[in-house]
């Protein structure tokens, strides 16, 4: 048994430290907050409304100079039918890949959450996890080495004597194109390949925190596995849906070099902000351009929250 | 009659586990049944068998007559009430009440006052605006009675529905139970561990060890009439005495079992030929003093009264009992 009740403390600067951060929680909750508080403050918020400020200016058409002053010339420019196509094109994309990355997802996490033990939910993982460390641009390169007309999806078409059904799809306009590398189609497989990771995950997480015996109520109380899914699964996984929707559509919504490599020449909005800011010079129609995801992803993030879909959480 | 709940030489195996074991039962209608055993004794499969969450290894189920054979849980007629009162968290009260008649596809407004009927059933009036997560642990199960019973199930089953609440929220729901019942007439199959519940609420009682029914009967029973051992130690907290000390006192050479409260401590002195013990340690529980005592290598408990002279520890104690209160068991379990 220790002589005293109470120790009488050690000595030096940690112990010390210690006890002042037992006694003053508030300081410990400012240390942890205040180094990230100030990198997202200062640089990252800072540099958003530097730019947020870059598109109320405009640029003076005949010297190419940029003119600081208040405008809202730029953002008019924004609906000319040919920036209005890139908005509409990416916005269409993105929700697109979106909803097919949810369809594809589900399954898949459903799985990991209710049936994946062991080692097969460490296989679950690392399945899901590894094309993320692999590098980006190799693995955009080797779908459009995939998608290619010498590629092997062309190839398994014609060995299932099938080419007819392949040149059927690309001859769709819009979708469509000469082969599957240079068309809209293309861009959307490798969109969604690559961010389907960030919708698997929330999915899952989400799907691991309902109780098996709130299916089995559901069930009890006479609703099919339809049903259960409808009133019950889905409404509980929603907010996992959501949160791996925002990674895709708004990572869909930023990306410019995937349009670039795998698709059409029809540019998409992070193609704009890249051409208009680097060659064309034209930083406030650029920043312009760069708001246009912000206001999506807002006006949505209050849809969603409108619908009840942070309900559950 | 036909009876509400029929098993059948059921068993459903794990792999190597047995978790129940070729189950023969039946259940009346208007019943309150429990089912009585520690966990993993399959008093718990054999209740997802009936509401069909598993379908057995062998044998059948049947339900009212009918094979319950490769039949899902939502085309039977059966509702649960769950150990962990499974709520639905993003639906109210009301909603979740009314689940069971929406899935039915009843209008709204007749399901809310179908509802509203269940909750006040359960002394809930007016609490269907709220959600789940702002309900008491006892008043999240009287949703959850609500929910089983707008359904008007033929059989209702309860797994360990009081598990969670304290002592004294339990007693009274005991009694809400017993009397829900008896104004319902359905027939009820509940499961617990707690002896006490077990006895004082059902008609009749199936007592489970390793996946088997060891003795089933009204509550008296079991409680007086153990035929096994396991019985008198599960369900009575009797002694259970060797062949050998019963033969010792006795002559027969057959297990007994020896209710606590039946115990009788006297002098040391007394009846040389009798049993000695030792006493181990005494504890208060307030009406009664319990006495644990060691008889040769076996522990005994004994209940005495308030007022009776109590021994202390490491007392040498003689120890009898009145001839009737030695209940005789089978040979050999």
């Amino acid at each position: 048994m220790s002589e005293h009740a109470i120790d009488p403390g050690r000595r030096g600067i940690l112990p010390a430290l210690s006890d002042l951060l037992w006694r003053n929680p508030r300081l410990v909750i400012l240390l942890l907050l205040g180094p990230p508080a100030l990198w997202l403050g200062i640089v990252y918020l800072g540099a958003l409304f530097a730019l947020l400020a870059q598109s109320f200016f405009s640029i003076d058409e005949f010297s190419g100079l940029i003119q600081y002053e208040f405008t809202l010339k730029t953002y008019r420019e924004l609906f000319t039918p040919a920036n209005f196509d890139i908005i509409l094109r990416t916005v269409v994309m993105a929700a697109s890949v979106t909803i097919a990355a949810a369809i594809v997802a589900f399954p898949i996490a459903y799985y990991a959450a209710r049936y994946a033990r062991g080692k097969w939910k460490a296989l679950f993982y690392l399945g899901v996890m590894l094309p993320l460390w692999s590098s980006y641009l190799v693995k955009v390169y080797s779908w459009k080495l995939i998608l290619a007309k010498e590629g092997i999806l062309n190839w398994l078409f014609e060995t299932l004597h099938l080419s007819w059904l392949l040149n059927a799809y690309l001859a769709i306009p819009v979708v469509g194109g000469n082969s599957l590398s240079v068309s809209a189609t293309g861009t959307f497989l490798v969109f969604l390949y690559v961010w389907l990771p960030f919708m698997v995950l929330p999915i899952q997480a989400a799907l691991e925190r309902v109780p098996a015996s709130m299916l089995e109520a559901s069930g009890d109380l006479g609703a099919t596995p339809g049903q259960t899914f409808r009133h019950v699964l889905l409404p509980l996984a929603l907010p996992g849906v959501i949160a791996g929707s925002i990674f895709t559509f708004s990572l869909t919504l930023g990306d410019y070099i995937i349009p670039q490599i795998v698709g059409t020449s029809r540019r998409f909005i992070g193609q704009a902000v890249y051409a208009y800011q680097g060659t064309a010079g034209n930083i406030p129609l650029a920043a312009a351009f760069a708001v246009v995801p912000i206001v999506i992803m807002a006006i949505y993030l209050w849809a969603a929250k409108r619908m009840g879909a942070f309900d559950a959480l | 009659m036909t009876a509400a709940v029929r098993f059948s030489g059921v068993s459903r195996h794990y792999g190597d586990v047995r978790a129940v074991d070729d189950v023969d039962l039946s259940i009346a209608e208007g019943e309150f049944f429990a089912m009585l055993g520690p966990s993993g004794s399959g008093k718990t499969t054999c209740l997802r068998l009936i509401a069909g969450f598993e379908q057995p290894t062998a044998g059948e189920v049947s339900i009212f007559g009918e094979s319950a054979h490769g039949v899902p849980p939502y085309r039977r007629h059966v509702n649960t009430v769950f150990q962990d009162y499974a709520l639905f968290p993003h639906l109210n009260v009301i909603d979740n009440v009314s689940y069971g008649p929406m899935i039915a596809g009843t209008p709204k407004a007749e399901r809310h006052r179908a509802a509203e009927d269940a909750l006040e059933m359960v002394a809930l009036p007016g609490y269907g605006s709220r959600k789940p997560s702002e309900l008491s642990g006892g008043q999240r199960q009287r949703v959850a009675l609500a929910r089983a019973l707008i359904n008007r199930p033929r059989v209702l089953l309860l797994d360990e529905p009081l598990g969670a609440l304290d002592l004294k929220l339990r007693e009274q729901m005991q009694e809400e139970l017993k009397a829900l019942q008896r104004k319902l007439g359905i027939t009820f199959v509940f499961v617990t561990h707690d002896q006490g519940e077990a006895l004082s609420m059902a008609d009749r009682v199936a007592v489970f060890n390793a996946g088997k029914i060891v003795q089933i009967g009204a509550p008296e029973d079991v409680y007086y009439r153990p035929e096994v051992p396991f019985v008198a130690d599960f369900v009575g907290s009797s002694n259970v005495l060797p062949p050998h000390l019963v033969a010792k006192v006795t002559g027969q050479w057959r297990h007994g079992a020896l209710r606590p409260e039946a115990v009788r401590l006297g002098d040391a002195g007394l009846g040389a030929d009798g049993l000695h013990a030792t006493v181990h340690s005494t504890a208060f529980l307030g009406a009664a003093t319990r006495v644990s005592l060691d008889l040769e290598d076996l522990s005994m408990v004994a209940l005495l009264p308030k007022g009776a002279r109590i021994p202390q520890p490491g007392e040498q104690v003689h120890v009898s009992w009145a001839a009737e209160d030695l209940h005789m068991m089978e040979a050999t379990e």
